[in-house]
């Protein structure tokens, strides 16, 4: 099965510490995959303006793959996960879409053959690697860190569309912290959503929603925040400052992917997992681990 | 937006819930019985109260289309799908959102930001451009160089009516 990584927009542009951290573990890992030149954005931030146009869009990027003889996706953005997800549901059973789809895609010359399974790269590790294979890989085990694991909301959902985990009581990101030697801890209302969406409608919503979050963590005492999602990622990590500043508060949560929890428990150095990048400096939770920069 | 004092029934559009119904997602509006599910489970709602899950399904289903289409709470969905889950009902409230989102677009309605996004994936086929300087800090980090402009997404808008939606409103101003 050959695999074709998807980056999206956020994650290329934002969130070079995810796509660095991301092809060093698949490496490490032994995941073959490749880049594919022709893949555009998702479609799903202009889902509110033309549900048909950003479903295409999808649409598009997988019949790409295919035509490039890929069999699966690994997607690293949660919103570009459902969304394409959603686009091979909605051609599969809406019949007014399939043939609106399979007309413009015949415009741009392409074909949807529909035999691509595609996936969010922690789903990815957790059900292709599976937690064993990465658990030989450990070379320094995280122990002693206390760890907010931030599912976000579409890693898990919509569940009738994506069918991975549980909504309200999901596991598997508590699991691959806990393989690594960390602690997850479950905080107050622990799977909110960053409300990231809307920080280029009313992002006065998008920071009183991170704040609860924020608040939850830091009342904790947890280390740090690990998460999978660029958007989420460009929120809590991106956005503290601002959030700090507009509430008068001070919190100083690191905000790591999980892939760079992964490296650094791979043993690869902290710069290898594009902490450098990070907004909010991570440095007490390296020395907590005796990590040297 | 002002709430009114009198609902008049002669300015209700008893249409306006089969054209949500009719929308990818829409069909399961009648199912609603106003239990607030939807309400206490948004994130939005509780930092917000301009947005109202409940509330705004409750209008469609009065025939308040009007007020729905013309709202500026319609935009404020975060896309959790924290409602859609819960509903008892099995209502795709977040679905629906979009479907009004959808058809306010179509009125000339949509708002400036997806003006933009529409605009900048017509003409990059992404989201963010990267320029020089991004395409370096790629290459110092290891990262492969991707292609800076895709123009087929903008073959998409056209034939899905897109580009005139967004084309349209924005000569019309908000």
């Amino acid at each position: 099965m050959r695999n074709a990584l998807f980056l999206g927009c956020t994650t290329p542009s934002k969130g070079r510490a995810y796509e660095i951290s991301a092809r060093n573990v698949l490496k490490a890992l032994g995941v073959e995959y490749e880049d594919v030149l022709d893949f555009a954005c998702c479609g799903f931030p202009i889902k509110p303006a033309s549900f048909d146009a950003s479903m295409i869009s999808a649409l598009r990027n997988i019949a790409i793959s295919e035509q490039s003889g890929f069999t699966s996706i690994i997607s690293l953005c949660s919103g570009c996960t459902v969304q394409m997800v959603e686009s091979q549901k909605e051609y599969e059973h809406n019949p007014t879409f399939r043939e609106k789809a399979q007309r413009v895609l015949e415009k741009l010359g392409k074909k949807y053959y529909g035999n691509t399974k595609v996936k969010h790269f922690l789903r990815y590790l957790y059900e292709d690697v599976g937690p064993e294979k990465i658990k030989e890989n450990i070379k320094r085990p995280l122990a002693g860190i206390r760890v907010a694991a931030h599912y976000g909301c579409h890693y898990i959902k919509p569940s009738d569309v994506y069918g991975f985990d549980s909504v309200e009581d999901p596991k598997t990101l508590d699991i691959l912290v806990a393989l690594l030697g960390a602690e997850p801890v479950h905080h107050r209302n622990y799977l909110h959503c960053c409300g990231g969406f809307l920080i280029g409608i009313d992002p006065h919503s998008t920071y009183a929603i991170a704040k609860e979050k924020l608040d939850w963590v830091s009342s904790a005492g947890l280390d740090c925040i690990v998460l999978s999602c660029p958007f989420c990622a460009n929120t809590y990590d991106d956005n503290q400052r601002l959030i700090e500043q507009e509430f008068e508060e001070e919190y100083k949560i690191p905000v790591l992917y999980y892939s760079q929890l992964l490296g650094l428990a791979f043993g690869f150095s902290p710069k290898e997992v594009g902490m450098n990048l990070n907004k909010v400096k991570p440095q007490q939770l390296l020395n907590k681990l005796g990590i040297p920069e | 937006m002002e709430a009114k004092e009198v609902i008049r029934f002669s300015e209700l559009d008893p249409n306006f819930r089969f054209e949500i119904a009719r929308e990818p997602g829409g069909e399961g509006i009648f199912k609603c019985y106003a239990c607030g599910t939807c309400t206490a489970s948004c994130p939005v709602r509780y930092v917000n109260d301009k947005f109202n899950p409940r509330k705004i399904i409750h209008m469609v289903l009065l025939g308040m289309r009007e007020e729905v289409l013309m709202s500026d709470f319609v935009w404020l969905c975060a896309t959790c799908y924290s409602c859609q889950e819960r509903c008892p009902q099995g209502v795709r409230i977040t679905d629906i959102m979009r479907a009004i989102q959808n058809i306010a677009a179509r009125e000339g309605k949509l708002i400036e930001l997806y003006k933009k996004e529409v605009e900048l994936l017509s003409k990059l086929g992404r989201l963010y451009e990267i320029d020089d300087f991004d395409a370096r800090k790629r290459e110092k980090a290891g990262l492969p160089q991707l292609k800076s402009v895709n123009e087929e997404l903008k073959i998409i808008f056209d034939e899905t009516g897109l580009s005139k939606i967004a084309k349209i409103s924005s000569i019309e101003g908000e």
